[in-house]
């Protein structure tokens, strides 16, 4: 991170003796349990498309795909306290930079990082007008911007105006080659997305977030850079979305823009968010597994997969604003991505008055309630 | 010729996202809720009418007799049950509350009307127009609905500033507490202001059926109007939203003079350009950001 986010404290991810106690970052499980953990998922996860159908490959594309739009969507809110209904903006360039720089001979593969790359740049632009509104106007902005993209872009009839276009260039590979090449690709970006906004949240402007969610005048006063670190998350976010965009057009190899750029993606990333747990790095992948078991379930009842998920998340919001992660983390005091502080005794010094097996509070509060929304 | 006919339009049509919009101003200024659903409750409003007015035996024209108090009750409850809550927790709540509700309006209303186009029918009244050149035509409908969101918008301002209960929902929108210190019930009050905003979202509705075919999604597109017609004109100022509405409707007609698939795309531009270049909108008491 550069300097200058933050004014006086300490690097928090060294441990800090504070007079016989520690304030560390982590959870109850110990570190080499989370590593252990983390590896098994990976390696899990690279040897699925060996293990599963075809049908279910492309089935874990579209569990990847979601899953890192709700990543971003809930650094956005959860974290950076910006609600967002418009990032199909993004989503939508991602798609289309895919489709643009396909039929221009870039390979299919590499023209992924690229169109994400498109969509994080324009989001930067983007974030100095949306910026001027708060909270709902803000929401409400940002989805007119990306009315506005879908507008601009069924107007160019040279890729497919309103109808849509097919990618070139995946189409000749088998069908079993083409759903391991989206598969991977799907796969790395999420590990990219999830990686990256932990890394994200553990680093200086992660506790500039943490402290303006706090008490955003005391940061402001303590010379956090508010707006910049918001800025920074909504590039990151548009990043995400572009890549997932991407990951759309790969997969589906047709783009369209009423599908690209439908606020049905901002509804699911937020339903997600909400149910899984907003303000937790776990909360968007247990919601996105809950969605997809949802929606497996419910796969021949039409809308009606969107109508429960959406009552479920309006619930959630309102009586457990945690979601399922936060409630269960709360009552376990378990964390596999620890970003919180913990305060334990340092080892050598008495021991101290408070038992170290008791659930010890926890330094940073919860986001949802008291968060302001808006940049 | 066609110019000055579009200018025409863009002014009826702007009376008419004034009625919009009225109901979301009210809401944000009195309890700081931004509606998501707004555009969403129009619809139902249209689909209640659909369905209402003929078992009632009802014409259509008048079918507001039976909506618009169907919703200002309607408003009243969601705000003291579910809406409250939301604000219970915090305004961040209560716009993801809104958000959720509109996709659940949106997707429930597929289900029980499908995906089909419907329209109020109101007979010859929808034909009916006032054509002082070849050009220019003023369908009476919308001098109708632009009287109405004139007569609206007073109403609500002497409402506001000379009732009773108006200057108490203005002082519990300034200072809930030293209201109720002094008082005011800010949930009864609360749950009139809601009462208030769902019935001119009602009457809005119901002109939206009238003047075009509608379905489950069209609340999406006429709550991003109502938006920037409340940001063009400046946030809290009702008058503005009226001047708002007018210009992006006159931006909106412009740009489909030009080339009909650039009606809402001007729209969408002279709102990011008011945004640029005059944050508070062009009568806002303060600024936006």
């Amino acid at each position: 991170m550069p300097a200058g986010t933050l004014a006086a404290p300490p690097a928090p991810t060294a441990p800090a003796a504070t007079g016989g106690w520690l304030v560390r970052r982590g959870s109850r499980l110990p570190a080499w349990l989370l590593a252990v953990l983390a590896l098994g998922c990976l390696a899990v996860l690279a040897a699925l498309p060996a293990l599963v159908s075809q049908a279910d490959t492309q089935l874990l594309v579209n569990f990847f795909v979601l899953l890192v739009m709700s990543v971003m969507w809930n650094l956005l809110a959860g974290y950076a306290g910006m609600v967002s209904i418009g990032q199909q903006a993004f989503i939508g360039l991602g798609a289309y930079g895919v489709l643009v720089l396909a039929m221009n001979g870039v390979p299919t593969i590499a023209s992924i990082p690229l169109a994400a790359l498109v969509a994080a740049v324009i989001s930067l632009p983007v974030s100095l007008v949306v910026f001027r509104l708060r909270g709902g106007y803000f929401a409400i902005a940002t989805w007119v911007v990306s009315d506005t993209a879908m507008l601009v872009i069924s107007s160019v009839s040279a890729i497919g105006g309103g109808t849509g276009h097919a990618v070139p260039g995946l189409a000749s590979l088998s069908p079993r080659a083409f759903g391991r090449v989206t598969y991977y690709a799907a796969f790395v970006v999420v590990v990219l997305a999830v990686g990256g906004a932990y890394a994200l949240l553990r680093s200086r402007l992660g506790l500039v977030l943490a402290a303006v969610r706090d008490d955003e005048i005391g940061a402001r006063s303590a010379g956090a850079r508010v707006l910049r670190a918001r800025r920074v998350v909504f590039v990151v976010a548009a990043l995400g979305c572009g890549a997932a965009g991407a990951l759309l057009a790969v997969s589906q190899l047709q783009v369209q823009a009423t599908a690209v750029f439908s606020v049905q993606w901002s509804a699911e990333m937020i339903f997600v968010t909400l149910i899984g747990g907003i303000g937790t790095m776990e909360g968007p992948i247990l919601g996105t597994i809950v969605f997809y078991l949802l929606q497996q379930n419910l796969a021949n009842e039409g809308a009606w997969y969107l109508i429960i998920f959406g009552t479920l998340a309006v619930a959630i919001a309102i009586w457990a604003p945690k979601g399922i992660w936060g409630t269960l983390e709360r009552r376990l005091g378990l964390s596999l991505f620890p970003l919180t502080h913990r305060v334990g005794p340092v080892a050598g010094t008495s021991r101290p008055p408070r038992s170290p097996g008791r659930p010890t509070p926890h330094v940073e509060r919860g986001p949802g309630a008291g968060a302001r929304s808006g940049p | 010729m066609v110019w000055v006919n579009a200018l025409i339009q863009g002014i009826l049509v702007g009376g008419f996202y004034a009625l919009f919009a009225c109901g979301l101003s009210l809401l944000f200024g009195v309890m700081g809720i931004i509606n998501l659903a707004h555009g969403d409750l129009a619809v139902i409003a249209a689909f209640v009418a659909l369905t209402l007015a003929p078992a009632a035996h009802v014409p259509m024209v008048w079918s507001f007799v039976l909506v618009v108090p169907l919703f200002a009750l309607g408003g009243y409850v969601l705000q003291r049950t579910l809406l409250q809550a939301s604000l219970n927790r915090s305004p961040f709540t209560t716009l993801l509350v809104t958000f959720g509700l509109s996709v659940v309006i949106e997707n429930v209303l597929l289900e029980v009307f499908t995906s089909n186009g419907q329209s109020l029918n109101i007979g010859t009244l929808i034909a009916d127009s006032f054509n002082p050149t070849t050009t220019i035509s003023v369908p009476y409908l919308s001098l109708v609905v632009l009287v109405v969101a004139v007569v609206v918008l007073g109403s609500l301002q002497l409402f506001l500033s000379r009732t009773r209960t108006g200057r108490m929902i203005r002082a519990v929108a300034d200072d809930r507490e030293a209201a109720q210190l002094s008082g005011a019930n800010y949930q009864h009050l609360f749950g009139i202001a809601a009462a208030i905003a769902f019935a001119t979202v009602a009457l809005a509705g119901l002109a939206y059926g009238m003047y075009t075919e509608f379905s489950f999604d069209a609340g999406t597109a006429n709550l991003l109007f109502a938006f920037e017609a409340v940001v063009i004109g400046g946030i809290g100022s009702l008058w503005g939203t009226l001047v708002g509405g007018i210009v992006l409707g006159i931006a909106q007609q412009v740009g489909g003079q030009i080339n009909p698939a650039y009606q809402i795309l001007a729209g969408h531009l002279v709102f990011l350009a008011v945004l640029v270049v005059r944050p508070r909108g062009l009568f806002g008491v303060r600024a936006a950001a």
